[in-house]
């Protein structure tokens, strides 16, 4: 039962009226005040979410950008100091072993943000795949990870550490000083919206929490409100939408891969829109002309769309319909093929200057 | 928290008796228990069911259950507010959250006063 991890913050979390419930082996907060309030906060003001379940790895030396490059799908060759990149870290089949940033630190040190529920398989995959001679660390124990993310963030985050930050563009990662330490700072997120990612040493992340929360415009944000924020983006979640069965073209992410990588494509993960307020849930079977043709990774009503949303797998010849059946626990929904992002109003790639 | 003038069941619904009369909802625990809730649905106007028939089902974000009748009886009205607004359930669940008003056709005897209620969801939240 206790064999869970707590973070930095969990204390805090229990003490403020969080609901906490195991996740990625950690006990996290799944809400505050609720999920809906919570997500519609999120877009309209700014939101503050503990994501200290997520680990850090750090790689250097001599060699480690030729190293990384052979294991990842980020082309590292194109990624300068101070940026980061999403990508996947595939298995021999193609399949995704896990979805992570990597942040080139300087020329050949980077660091790995991969998911809490993968810390054990990554780490140990990638230390096979590293030669000796290139230094490969788990820091994530030393590493609390503190998102704010909502169209204010910029002007929280100016006005906390009392300096500019809109030159920080999409993507883009620096420092900035916080009571004696260097914090790593990310304009990045998870949500859609304007947003930056804190790597804080642990000891620290408490005291920048309270910075963060006291601010009036911030509230903080459960692991419910992250979910329904994601799926309104389409990203994918680890463990439900991408898997060891699936490469990361059937994913959905042709456009961060070359032409050649991962060509065997046997099922796509598809956008799915559903009429009312009735949501589809993982797991609901979906069929086209009645054959039974994939399933719901996620599903979910939309509380800004105020309709139901949901990622699915589907065979690769079926993922060109415009219109499913998904059988839910219920009833049976009648599933449009949508576009991504659903939401379209995000404001995460927002021109500041 | 728990209102006295009420019947309850183990499922966490709650009915009030006013002669043969009734009205039925669910309780603040569900409504907690469940988180925000997205969708609600009721059965229809003149529906006759059993104790213990399943009623209609309730969704939240995150989770999705059934609802069912604390009593015997026929539905004489819904509360079609909740069609687009179900986060009244959450928020009153006593008051304007109601579900269904039924013309009661059974006993109550089984139900459970608010005290024996309270005993209940305290086991529950475990």
């Amino acid at each position: 039962m206790s064999n869970l991890r707590i973070t930095p913050l969990t204390e805090w979390h229990r003490e403020n009226g969080a609901k906490l419930v195991p996740f990625a082996g950690f006990e996290m907060p799944v809400q505050y005040k609720g999920i809906i309030v919570e997500h519609k906060h999120t877009r309209e003001k700014v939101g503050v979410f503990d994501i200290s379940h997520m680990g850090e790895f750090l790689v250097s030396g001599e060699g480690a950008k030729d190293a990384l490059n052979k294991i990842v799908t980020q082309n590292l060759d194109t990624l300068a100091p101070g940026k980061c990149r999403y990508g996947f870290l595939p298995d021999e089949e193609g399949g995704v072993l896990d979805d992570l940033i990597i942040y080139c630190l300087a020329e050949d040190s980077y660091m790995l943000v991969i998911n809490g529920s993968r810390e054990e398989t990554d780490f140990n995959w990638i230390d096979c795949h590293l030669p000796e001679s290139v230094n490969f660390e788990n820091v994530s124990y030393e590493t609390a990870k503190i998102d704010l993310q909502g169209p204010l963030a910029l002007d929280v985050l100016e006005s906390v550490f009392g300096r500019e930050f809109k030159q920080l563009k999409y993507f883009n990662f620096g420092q900035a000083e916080f009571e004696g330490t260097q914090l790593l700072i990310s304009r990045t997120g998870y949500t859609g919206e304007l947003g930056y990612e804190f790597y804080v040493p642990s000891d620290k992340a408490l005291a920048l929490w309270e910075k963060l929360v006291a601010h009036e415009d911030v509230e903080p944000i459960g692991l419910g409100a992250r979910d329904t924020l994601r799926l309104e983006m389409g990203y994918p979640l680890y463990g439900q939408d991408l898997d060891t069965d699936h490469n990361p073209r059937e994913g959905g992410y042709s456009f961060v891969l070359a032409d050649d990588a991962f060509t065997d494509v046997k099922e796509m993960l598809i956008p799915l829109k559903i009429d009312g307020r009735r949501s589809s849930r993982h797991g609901d079977k979906v069929f086209l002309d009645g054959k039974e043709v994939g399933v719901v990774t996620s599903g979910s009503f939309s509380p800004t769309l105020g309709f139901s949303i949901a990622l699915a797998y589907v065979k690769a010849d079926a993922a060109e319909a415009d219109e499913f059946i998904v059988k839910g626990a219920r009833a049976d929904f009648k599933a449009m093929k949508s576009d991504l992002p659903f939401y379209k109003e995000g404001t995460a790639r927002k021109k500041l200057d | 928290m728990i209102p006295q003038e009420l019947l309850y069941a183990k499922s966490h619904e709650w009915l009030k008796v006013e002669g043969e009369n009734g009205t039925i909802g669910i309780t603040h625990f569900a409504q907690e228990q469940l988180g925000d809730l997205t969708f609600i649905e009721l059965p229809s106007v003149g529906d006759v069911l059993e104790a213990g028939d399943e009623f209609g089902s309730i969704e939240s974000v995150k989770a999705a259950s059934e609802v069912y009748m604390p009593v015997a009886c026929e539905v004489t009205e819904v509360n079609e507010s909740l069609e687009d607004a179900p986060e009244k359930a959450n928020d009153d669940p006593y008051g304007e959250g109601w579900l269904i008003k039924v013309k009661i056709t059974g006993p109550t005897d089984d139900l459970l006063d608010a005290a024996a209620y309270q005993a209940v969801t305290e086991e529950d939240a475990h």
